[in-house]
């Protein structure tokens, strides 16, 4: 259905496409990243691709670039055998130079034909060009080591790059929030050159979070939602507000079933918040506070600056003031050589040691009453943790911080390839122990979590970007306070 | 059956066998029958000793992970040995007190390295085998300089029971030693700290977020490797007769040997203690075992070095 409303745009331009997506999708594994796309790209165009994480557009991209071949349908390069020959270059949003080589050394991993006797000469007055056409008064260095740049320096090294000359000419050149680390007077040199390529022919796609950008520069804009693209349209047929609401879209049946679990609580005066962040995050006694915003926009880092500013480096405590949940277990939580009881008491085991010793009998007690508390299916706490499926380990992950004494719990995105019936399961945990007094920082990048919170709190940028109660706990607020639209949003 | 099965799945498992093997196999070597077993048994169980209270404190430094090994444990010894001989040369008064404060400084000396080598490693950010193999120069000169070339003899009483065997026949190091294992085995699989330990040696970062004071269990390993090392050192040298400076130069490779063919996981966080005292008889009887045979040095450590990476290779080869 959303894909029938595709627009022929290729058919306005006289000249053949660039690329072209025949119901084109990948899967990894069992989980479609991307289903069905048709789209066509045409030498001119600027195509805004906008989505919230998860939507598909990095898939898109990938097989586009022709990172991945599709697992469905084509991608066609018109007149051109592949992705190189077509011209076809992407700059990544991680950043992809090598920083122990000089920017003419990176333009030569990407360049073969820079080879042979005075390549580097060739490479320099390439990158040389592409900087000053892209970035006039900018002062870099072609001899310059990249690890001894700026972030920033380093974001434009990688998109003159992507503009260079090179043995098969830029004809469309993939830019993944290339203004991530550019201040705003550099974003407008790169935005007025993207209007100037498109305009001598070549095509752009731009990825964003900022609205404002994506307006800007914009000939034509598709919007990705759960891996399909659902709407497809010259940029002026798109208000921001509408734009919004087409990102953001969630099926009715997910509004009715939470919509309980947020009953307006009474908390007492928001004065009374037992907690402050620098980033400006409050809570009170018994709240569930939610960190929302895109992927990536500091709410991890909040969150770990907190929990690491309660806990000590030297001390252990018996009544820790806050608990972690980690949402990457492999990372931040499972201890893979132990049994699920040693990592459910790895928390507590001051509350467990007696002059030092860990009184075992105890431990297993414990163990047990949460095996059955939060429901982890195994016969015996004793096995190695790593026998548990994901969502078992999670919830042994959950444990351990439950059982301490903590007042706070921290959550990291703790949901993360959980299956819907633990999820349930574990709201109604939390939303018990809030009854009991104790607080929650929760940054979950699923709305139905956030739903689940009593107070909001919309990262962007690394800042927060709005505060919203009751209410105003909606999709489209907190989309709304997400993407930056160069006004006040609503 | 279950225990035969359990037994079998033990890490140290294998450890043992080779090190029965190899006693089997020296012992067959060497012509006399009974007699040449007991001596043989003693020999393993006196030098295994040293090696044993070495790999402990060596063990509990690896199990914290990727990187962290003490390569300062040669001179450690030295040091403490020297300046606690020293210090017992220079002392009159009862012979208990001057025995205790040998000890005593012995004991102080390591813990003062392992404070110095965790200083080093996490206010410099120094990588733990850089700094302490850095600072062990530091520690061998400090011990030059201050014995210039002397060698104090020990107090008689001392060098008496570190060669003495006063129950059931066997060498009072090994009863020692048995007494620190049982001390470090509850360390390891009953103290809170010990499972600290071994959750910063699966995944640092995850035990800081489960509330592991990283940086107070770091230093107390250190200094407790360090001290063990300082214990060392002063007992092989009133077993010797006095220190040297090259007397801990084999302690460098033979602590991590130990712990690792003991089937500790050099990746960190799994490490058991009956595996070094399989790892540390092994490595004494392999020794003497090519020394029968009459083979030359270098064929010797030729062999040696092969026959450890067949254990370990074994051992990993099972866990797989």
């Amino acid at each position: 259905m959303g894909t029938q409303m595709t627009n022929r745009t290729g058919a306005n331009a006289p000249a053949p496409a660039i690329v072209r997506l025949d119901g084109a999708g990948k899967a990894f594994g069992p989980v479609k990243a991307l289903d069905h796309v048709d789209l066509l790209i045409s030498p001119g165009e600027c195509l805004g691709l906008v989505g919230h994480n998860g939507a598909g557009k990095s898939t898109l991209v990938n097989l586009i670039t022709g990172l991945f071949a599709p697992s469905q349908g084509r991608v066609d390069y018109p007149g051109a055998e592949g992705p190189l020959a077509a011209g076809i270059r992407a700059i990544s949003q991680e950043g992809t130079l090598c920083p122990n080589l000089t920017v003419l050394e990176n333009l030569s991993v990407v360049q073969r034909d820079l080879t042979g006797p005075g390549w580097r000469a060739r490479a320099a007055g390439r990158i040389g060009r592409a900087l000053d056409a892209v970035f006039p008064g900018h002062r870099i260095r072609p001899e310059a080591l990249v690890h001894d740049m700026t972030l920033a320096e380093q974001q434009m090294v990688e998109i003159a790059i992507g503009f260079s000359e090179g043995a098969t000419p830029a004809r469309l050149v993939v830019l993944d929030e290339p203004t991530s680390s550019l201040d705003a007077s550099i974003a407008a040199q790169l935005l007025a050159h993207v209007r100037r390529f498109c305009a001598e022919g070549g095509a752009v796609v731009f990825i964003s979070h900022m609205m404002g950008e994506i307006f800007d520069v914009a000939t034509r804009i598709v919007v990705m939602r759960d891996g399909r693209n659902i709407a497809d349209r010259p940029a002026d047929a798109f208000t921001r507000q509408s734009l919004v609401d087409a990102m953001g879209h969630v099926a009715a049946d997910d509004h009715s079933d939470s919509s309980a679990a947020t009953a307006p609580r009474n908390l007492g005066d928001r004065a009374k918040a037992i907690l402050r962040t620098p980033e400006g995050i409050e809570a009170r006694k018994g709240e569930i506070v939610g960190l929302a915003g895109l992927a990536g926009h500091g709410q991890a880092e909040a969150l770990a600056r907190f929990y690491l500013s309660q806990s000590s480096d030297w001390r252990g405590a018996a009544d820790p003031r806050a608990a972690f949940v980690a949402g990457d277990r492999r990372r931040d939580g499972v201890m893979p050589v132990w049994s699920i009881r040693r990592n459910l008491s790895l928390a507590m085991l001051d509350r467990l040691t007696r002059s030092g010793l860990i009184d075992q009998h105890r431990e297993t007690e414990i163990g047990e009453s949460w095996r059955k508390r939060i429901g982890i299916r195994t016969p015996d706490m004793g096995n190695p943790i790593l026998s548990l499926s994901g969502g078992n380990q999670q919830k042994a992950l959950f444990a351990r911080a439950l059982a301490t004494t903590a007042p706070v719990i921290v959550m990291d995105d703790p949901m993360r390839g959980v299956d819907i019936g633990t999820k349930t399961e574990v709201y109604e945990m939390i939303r018990q122990e809030a009854a009991q007094g104790r607080t929650f920082l929760w940054y979950s990048t699923e709305m139905d979590e956030i739903r689940n919170c009593d107070r909001v709190f919309v990262f962007r940028d690394g800042a927060i970007s709005a505060e919203l109660e009751g209410d105003q706990i909606t999709e489209e607020n907190v989309l709304a306070a997400s993407f930056e639209f160069g006004e006040t949003a609503a | 059956m279950t225990q035969m099965l359990s037994l079998h799945r033990a890490p140290w498992f294998w450890a043992w066998m080779a090190a029965f093997a190899a006693f089997l196999a020296t012992w067959s070597l060497s012509v006399g029958g009974g007699g040449g077993g007991m001596a043989l048994l003693v020999a393993a169980l006196t030098f295994g000793s040293f090696s044993v209270l070495t790999g402990l404190g060596q063990m509990l430094v690896i199990t914290m992970g990727p990187g962290n090994t003490d390569l300062s444990i040669p001179a450690t010894m030295t040091l403490a040995a020297t300046l606690s001989l020293k210090l017992m040369g220079g002392m009159t008064g009862p012979v208990a007190l001057i025995v205790l404060a040998g000890l005593a400084a012995a004991l102080l000396i390591g813990a003062a390295v392992g404070v110095a080598n965790f200083t080093l490693i996490r206010l410099l950010r120094i990588p733990p085998i850089i700094a302490t193999l850095s600072a062990s120069f530091l520690y061998q000169s400090l011990a030059i300089w201050s014995n210039r070339g002397l060698r104090i003899k020990p107090p008689e009483v001392l060098a008496d029971f570190t060669t003495g065997r006063a129950l059931l026949g066997m060498p009072n190091l090994a009863w020692a030693a048995l007494a620190v294992s049982v001390g470090f085995w509850v360390l390891l699989n009953r103290s809170g700290f010990g499972r600290r330990v071994s959750a910063i040696g699966q995944n640092p970062r995850a035990a800081r977020l489960a509330g592991v004071p990283v940086a107070r269990i770091s230093a107390m390993t250190y200094v407790i490797c360090a001290t063990m090392a300082g214990l060392t050192g002063f007992l092989l040298a009133c077993f010797s007769g006095g220190a040297a400076l090259n007397m801990g130069a084999e302690f460098l490779l033979m602590s991590i040997a130990v712990t690792v063919i003991g089937g500790s996981s050099i990746a960190g966080g799994n490490s058991n203690v009956p595996g070094i005292w399989a790892g540390a008889l092994f490595m004494y009887l392999i020794v003497s075992m090519l020394n029968s045979y009459g083979l030359g040095a270098g064929v010797r450590l030729l062999l040696t070095g092969v026959i450890i990476i067949a254990i370990v290779a074994a051992a990993s080869g099972r866990k797989g």
